[in-house]
């Protein structure tokens, strides 16, 4: 029956079917994503079913893996734009220090707080405007901002840390990691609340359509007058302020600032955005792909630790799994044009 | 005749190399001008300052709808009403339909939020009259990599004219394009007069400029050898005419090499 209308119009056979497998194709790296989170799943409850049929591996993940989602998700945007942030490690820290120096200097943390948005706003700005205004690429740029903060946080800090105990029992320690009804840990409340305003923004607003036409026909999008160096400078400087919000909630949550915090979740934020479908070519890209790789990827750790396999793998996966991401957007663009 | 845009005297040189000299152009109202010339001729250069990227040399002179312009930038001539469309540059291939038509455009409140349901709403109405998209299988929602070349050209220029463009500058629609899809990309076109609105139509395939265009206007270094309207001389005439030009650079335009 197919094959008759696919005759019938020679074509167009990409046009022909209905409703349902047009929603398919036009979610088909979604519905992927989905796909993988669930094989994976399986295979560790299968390779582990003790460990993956208790509650506290999913708590964890809960508690852990907003600590660098709350950074994919807005990364997100930068990758659609076509460009990349590689910083976004050094400005949690970067934030943090933000809070440090002032709340040694105030001692009041809200205020801290404030200043440590500020610090990863800021140093987003610096980072959108390198890449815009001078013409670095991006991808040069921010190796080379991520180096510079790192270092900027070890000279502020002398590379101490700084306890953060007396947050406990505190509005903001409550608010931020605090446990909703006992059980939700409040940062997997605030990841998803960032999922859905970034969401917002992507799909529903003038800004969210630029971000996508920037990144599709930069030439196009500049002719037809989007301002793609607004949207560039903007997309940095939220990856920015979302940083050193990870970065706070983070440390509130181990009561502890690590002035080398953030460099561990370089491999694993990248592998996020990769995962979940948002092309490094730039143009397209979901931030529910996203949001569902954060899990994926970070389940991975404690699932290989449980299937008995050395830690080491984590790593190897997680390098895998971007250069095969990557890969295969290369060949979907391939088939396509 | 109206002139909706006219040049006078207009030159351009860069640095040594005079691209244009002394060119005198117009396009009339609803006129549909074809706009030929080898590679180097100076197309590029014309379209140019027509969309003002480009200043002409002073002593030239930019006249839209009788009345001058003294300074033609890209944004004063998108407020005038002059679109280009680019083969390449025209669509962002990975984003649906609608998100193309309203590229740079978009309906949105104040806030900046999208009245998408408004703008698939619109894409629809365009879909079922301008384009003549009749397959159910695309929707406002297709992304437009998956449309053939003759197609996003017709949705380059509906976009154009439904953003009240006065005056549509066509630069090589058909490079490319299969002989089905060039006949697509020439309705198109077509369509332009039809809505009353003017075209500047560039290439270097007289066959596919001369059924559509009014008048044929013949660039040769830099200078306009020679015009024709349609009417006339047949096709066989105008070819065997751009054949002396290529080797003369002169073109006759007499009533007696008419004849």
């Amino acid at each position: 029956m197919n094959t008759v209308i696919e005759a019938q119009r020679p074509k167009s056979p990409a046009r022909a079917g209905n409703a349902v497998s047009r929603w398919a194709r036009r979610n088909g790296l979604q519905i992927g994503t989905v796909g993988v989170a669930l094989f994976i799943w399986l295979l560790f409850l299968i390779g582990a079913p003790r460990t993956f049929m208790s509650f506290d591996i999913y708590n964890a993940l809960l508690i852990t893996t907003p600590f660098f989602g709350i950074v994919a998700i807005p990364l997100t945007l930068v990758i659609i734009t076509g460009e990349i942030d590689l910083s976004f490690g050094s400005l949690m820290a970067w934030g943090m220090t933000g809070f440090s120096v002032t709340y040694t200097l105030t001692q009041n943390f809200w205020l801290g707080f404030v200043a440590c948005l500020l610090f990863g706003l800021l140093a987003g700005l610096i980072n959108g405007l390198i890449v815009v205004k001078i013409g670095v690429p991006s991808l040069v740029a921010t190796i080379g901002t991520q180096f510079f903060w790192a270092g900027a946080v070890l000279v502020v800090t002398n590379a101490q840390g700084i306890g953060l105990t007396f947050t406990q029992g505190s509005l903001l320690h409550a608010g931020l990691v605090g446990q909703l009804g006992g059980v939700l840990p409040m940062q997997f409340i605030w990841m998803i609340l960032i999922a859905i305003v970034v969401w917002f923004l992507l799909n529903r607003t003038r800004f969210g359509a630029h971000v996508y036409l920037t990144g599709d026909n930069l030439d196009s999008a500049r002719l037809m007058g989007v301002d793609v160096d607004r949207i560039k400078i903007t997309v940095f400087a939220i990856v920015g302020l979302a940083a050193a919000f990870a970065g706070f909630v983070q440390s509130i949550q181990l009561l502890f600032f690590w002035p080398t915090m953030g460099q561990g979740n370089f491999l694993n934020t990248l592998a996020a955005v990769f995962l979940g479908g948002t092309s490094v070519f730039g143009g397209t890209g979901t931030i529910f792909g996203t949001f569902v790789a954060s899990f994926i990827i970070n389940a991975i750790n404690p699932g290989i630790v449980a299937v008995g396999l050395t830690q080491y793998y984590t790593q190897v996966i997680y390098g895998f799994i971007i250069v095969i991401s990557v890969a295969l957007q290369a060949l979907l663009r391939k088939r396509l044009t | 005749m109206d002139h909706v845009l006219q040049l006078k005297n207009v030159s351009k040189t860069f640095g040594e190399v005079a691209a244009l000299h002394q060119v005198n152009f117009e396009v009339g109202t609803n006129e549909i001008v074809g706009l030929l010339g080898d590679n180097g001729a100076g197309k590029s250069t014309l379209v140019k300052i027509v969309t003002g990227y480009h200043q002409p040399d002073p002593g030239g002179e930019i006249y839209w709808k009788g009345e001058r312009v003294a300074h033609l930038s890209v944004a004063k001539a998108r407020d005038l009403g002059i679109e280009v469309v680019y083969q390449e540059r025209a669509l962002a291939d990975q984003q649906s339909l609608w998100r193309n038509i309203f590229m740079g455009r978009e309906i949105s409140n104040r806030w900046g939020i999208l009245d998408v349901n408004g703008m698939r709403s619109e894409t629809d109405k365009l879909m079922n009259t301008a384009m003549g998209f009749t397959s159910a299988a695309v929707t406002s929602e297709s992304t437009v990599k998956t449309f053939s070349g003759g197609e996003r050209q017709g949705v380059a220029i509906t976009r154009a004219l439904y953003f009240k463009a006065e005056l549509i500058v066509l630069d090589e629609p058909t490079m490319g394009l299969s002989i089905s899809e060039t006949k697509k990309c020439l309705d198109f076109v077509e369509g332009i007069k039809k809505a009353g609105k003017s075209a500047i139509f560039i290439d270097h395939n007289i066959f596919h400029v001369y059924p559509i265009a009014d008048r044929i206007v013949v660039l040769d270094r830099g200078t306009v050898a020679g015009q024709f309207m349609k009417a006339q001389l047949t096709l066989e005439e105008l070819i065997s005419r751009l054949q002396r030009v290529a080797q003369t650079g002169v073109l006759d335009t007499s009533p007696q090499a008419m004849a």
